[in-house]
């Protein structure tokens, strides 16, 4: 399992990830205009929290990225979304539990730890094995920040459902 | 477009309703950026003859995150900033280039807590052929609106 990881969150990750589903809403890079808000100041969307895994250094699906330099062992291989064969490994479902909203300027840390894991019969893809990952983000102070649970599934054939 | 004031939880009985159209016709690009943005390379989502040949799959397709961060746009935009509790997805379908998509949520509990409600919400996210990609359930908390 990997180590815990700091994740910083910034203003233009923050621009990028929403300029990359469309968004219009300035909340995300208009610093004047959020500054305004109740909210006083610039938020991430709501699914941000999974791009700390461009500070993850046992992510693996990296691409052709080598920093953060990776653990010496690949992260083991299955239980994770990408540890095992690439074409097989789909992602089931995601769910975040927010407990404030992240903000540019934030330290965060980040903690993984497996959670359930199960087996099914499906009828396209034959046998899927399901496992669950939990990550947390907390801040400077330790107060937890959002809670993500991820669950991957390892096909033996394409499926239908996944993503 | 300016940023989404908040409903109050009066704005929102049991049964209440909104669609909104996140993407039209998903482009390779935004896949390609949303792959940038979120660090996720798969090549199952970019890389063509790795899609189709060696996972066996019609084409290159979304992320599930992608498209849960498009349902996440409708429920923002609906209810406001900052004012989920939680958001969930189970991934139904894949999510091809060309796709158009439609994400509805429905109001399925309302309850007043304090000085702020708790809104459940029923989610789908379909495609132009009414099939859905998503499916899921998000929680917001909501200002009550002050009696005069």
């Amino acid at each position: 399992m990997a180590d815990d990881f700091e994740f910083p969150v910034e203003r233009t990750p923050i621009l990028m990830f929403a300029a990359a589903l469309g968004e219009t809403n300035r909340i995300y890079y208009d610093e004047a205009y959020a500054r305004a808000t109740p909210l006083g100041g610039v938020i991430a969307p709501p699914t941000f929290g999974v791009a700390a895994a461009h500070w993850d250094p046992a992510y693996p699906l990296r691409g052709v990225r080598r920093i953060p330099e990776p653990p010496p062992r690949p992260a083991q291989s299955g239980e994770r979304i990408g540890g095992g064969n690439l074409t097989r490994v789909l992602h089931g479902e995601q769910r975040f539990e927010y407990h404030q909203p992240l903000r540019p300027g934030m330290q965060l840390r980040v903690s993984e730890r497996p959670g359930r894991s199960w087996e099914k019969e499906g009828k396209k893809g034959g046998r899927m094995r399901f496992s669950e990952r939990i990550t947390e983000y907390r801040d400077e102070r330790g107060e937890l920040v959002l809670t993500a649970t991820s669950v991957g599934i390892v096909t033996e054939r394409a499926v239908e459902g996944g993503a | 477009m300016t940023g989404n004031a908040r409903r109050s939880f009066e704005e929102l009985p049991v049964g209440t309703e909104h669609e909104a159209v996140v993407v039209e016709g998903l482009s390779r690009t935004q896949i390609v950026q949303y792959a940038a943005a979120s660090g996720d390379f798969n090549p199952i989502h970019h890389d063509e003859p790795f899609a189709t040949r060696a996972a066996g799959y019609p084409s290159v397709f979304a992320h599930g995150m992608l498209t849960m961060g498009l349902t996440g746009k409708m429920l923002t935009d609906w209810l406001g900033d900052a004012v989920l509790a939680s958001f969930g997805v189970r991934f139904v379908r894949q999510v091809f280039p060309g796709d158009t998509l439609t994400a509805k949520g429905r109001v399925t509990a309302a309850t007043a807590e304090g000085a702020a409600g708790r809104v459940e919400i029923e989610l789908v996210t379909v495609n132009q052929r009414g099939e859905p990609v998503v499916s899921g359930s998000a929680t917001a908390l909501l200002p009550r609106r002050k009696s005069a």
